[in-house]
């Protein structure tokens, strides 16, 4: 008699558990992000416009990229996206740490976040303060002189591939 | 039915009895709910509290009416509309900004209130963890509601708070706890956007606000069962005193009934809060407006200097000293660390901290502690306040490692 009520039980708390597992699949569905938000995740920046040691700052997928044209004295770095012999810095402006914005000082050759003292180098690399790693490089793809974000190129693939940034 | 008096008139009292037992509920939530005598106007906090919850639900169903969860106008239907155009729009905002605020300084004084006299343990711990919970919930809630007007410091408080869940470094423990999708998920998008607004006006009108609730009523339902505490941790039967108190013999009768002897109280305590509660409301309400949230949200200009509400510039503070992963973890325990205080506190003794030897000791050092942190959280990064706000955190969680220690061996007062 026991046997059977536990039956009943259990069957209707396993087909109960089924349907409470596939309501939160869908719950976690419903707050992934839209179709139409991870479509607009594609932005065609033209390098050609860009100054020497004059801080570019574009928008993708709502977040400041940092375009950097280097002059002749600027130290070099393999993090530089290199188009028609011009190395620039192509960095997502948000600091490694919390996400704040830094701002670049041109003078001192760094950028510095007002939130929590954070430094980075003209390569964006992290040299003092809490940011755990280097700014990081958006994927790219080189298209003439102009720059596709969002896609990743081959020159993106080999800088992943090095450990020189992280995916994002 | 087995006592169903057929001739009673249709919502008579006999009729209402017979049917919703008022007699027996007004009994048990009310006239015969015990409180002790021996307690002071902190007990009051708990129906404080209470009240304020209510004006927050009052004021803001006001200001849901005209306020607009869309990135394009949020901002100015709170400044703009609310602010100038609807009548005593002004006066809900700084009430339920004034509210938001205020509630949280006398959640804390209820907690420690707690700590103080022992009321978490010895068969109350159902109290103090459905209290933690509705911190938790409340502190949800106070940031949900943060993000709505959408000016610079809602935006960057969202964006700085939400990577908080990317969780570690991809050079921590191979990468384990690296999830940055995590971060797109709970926005919906790659920054707080439109999705992300929505969502949290969605929390914070109503999914939040019903499950506080429903933890309210959890909360005082546990309460019902052990009874409130009293200032000597005094254990009595309460059916004793309570039978000393219905035979007239109040004097010698160690409680008073909850309604009306306690509740004017309750009310009396009340109000004194709400007349220093209205003054903030229309004399300075600014302290709980930053200035900074009158500029629109801007997700290309971070804003000089960012910090939280006071209320939670402690635990922010125990995150900000350290490296990334570490402070991440330190920053967790302390979300977490006032729901172990039963389990830590190993002691059986139930009595103020001040009888309670090295107790005492802990007690005054973690308010101290818990000032020093919020101080702390509030100045900027910079030279020696680094060092103070270091030592403030690591002294917070050691506190809470070394707590069963110092209680195992206490002696009974």
């Amino acid at each position: 008699m026991s046997s059977r009520r536990d039956f009943m039980g259990m069957a209707l708390g396993g087909f109960a558990a089924l349907g409470g597992i596939a309501a939160l699949y869908a719950a976690k569905r419903t707050w992934d992000p839209l179709p139409s938000v991870k479509a607009g995740g594609f932005t065609t920046i033209d390098l050609s416009a860009a100054k020497e040691n004059e801080l570019a700052v574009e928008k993708w997928r709502g977040k400041p990229i940092f375009i950097l044209k280097k002059n002749a004295s600027m130290p070099k770095s393999d993090r530089d996206v290199v188009v028609g012999g011009n190395h620039y810095l192509v960095v997502i402006g948000s600091c490694t740490h919390l996400g704040c914005i830094p701002a670049y000082l041109p003078g001192d050759l760094m950028f510095k976040c007002a939130c929590h003292g954070g430094e980075f180098n003209t390569a964006g690399v992290n040299t003092f303060g809490p940011p755990p790693r280097p700014l990081d490089i958006p994927p790219f793809k080189i298209s003439g002189t102009s720059l596709v974000l969002g896609e990743s190129g081959p020159e993106y693939e080999k800088m992943l591939a090095a450990g020189l940034t992280q995916s994002v | 039915m087995a006592h169903f008096d057929e001739k009673a008139k249709p919502f008579s009292h006999q009729w209402m009895n017979d049917r919703l037992a008022v007699d027996t509920v007004k009994k048990v939530l009310s006239t015969e709910y015990w409180i002790p005598k021996n307690i002071n106007f902190l007990w009051a906090m708990g129906m404080i509290l209470a009240a304020t919850f209510g004006l927050l639900i009052v004021s803001g169903i006001f200001l849901v009416m005209y306020y607009q969860p869309d990135t394009k106008t949020a901002f100015d239907s709170v400044n703009y509309t609310i602010m100038t155009e609807v009548g005593y729009g002004w006066l809900w905002r700084h009430i339920h900004g004034v509210a938001a605020s205020v509630v949280f300084l006398i959640i804390y004084i209820h907690m420690f209130t707690g700590i103080y006299y022992g009321s978490y343990k010895r068969g109350r711990e159902m109290i103090w963890l459905s209290g933690m919970l509705l911190f938790v919930l409340f502190s949800a809630e106070a940031f949900s509601g943060y993000m709505l007007p959408w000016g610079q410091m809602s935006y960057w408080a969202g964006m700085v708070i939400t990577n908080l869940f990317g969780g570690f470094t991809k050079d921590f423990l191979g990468g384990i706890g690296n999830i940055p999708a995590v971060v797109e998920w709970i926005r919906g998008d790659y920054v707080p956007g439109q999705a992300f607004l929505s969502r949290f006006f969605m929390l914070h009108v109503f999914l939040l606000p019903l499950v506080i609730i429903g933890v309210i009523v959890l909360h005082f339902a546990a309460l019902r069962i052990p009874h409130v505490n009293n200032q000597d941790g005094e254990e009595f039967d309460f059916e004793e005193s309570a039978k000393l108190y219905k035979e007239d013999s109040k004097k010698e009768s160690k409680v008073i009934p909850f309604n009306p002897v306690f509740l004017s109280k309750d009310i009396f305590v009340m109000g004194i809060y709400f007349v220093l509660f209205f003054y903030l409301v229309f004399y300075h309400f600014e302290f709980a407006m930053d200035p900074v949230n009158f500029d629109p949200a801007d997700g290309l200009k971070t804003p000089l200097h960012i910090y939280p509400e006071w209320y939670f510039l402690w635990s922010y503070e125990i995150l900000r000293p350290f490296p990334f992963n570490v402070g991440l973890v330190a920053f967790g325990f302390a979300q977490v660390a006032f729901f172990l205080l039963p389990f830590l506190d190993r002691s059986p003794v139930v009595a103020p901290a001040n009888r309670r030897g090295l107790f005492k000791f802990w007690f005054w050092l973690m308010l101290v502690d818990m000032i020093v942190l919020t101080v702390m959280g509030k100045l900027p990064p910079q030279g020696a306040w680094t060092i103070v706000g270091m030592v403030a955190a690591i002294i917070f969680i050691l506190l809470f490692i070394l707590l069963p220690f110092i209680t195992k061996n206490e002696k009974k007062a």
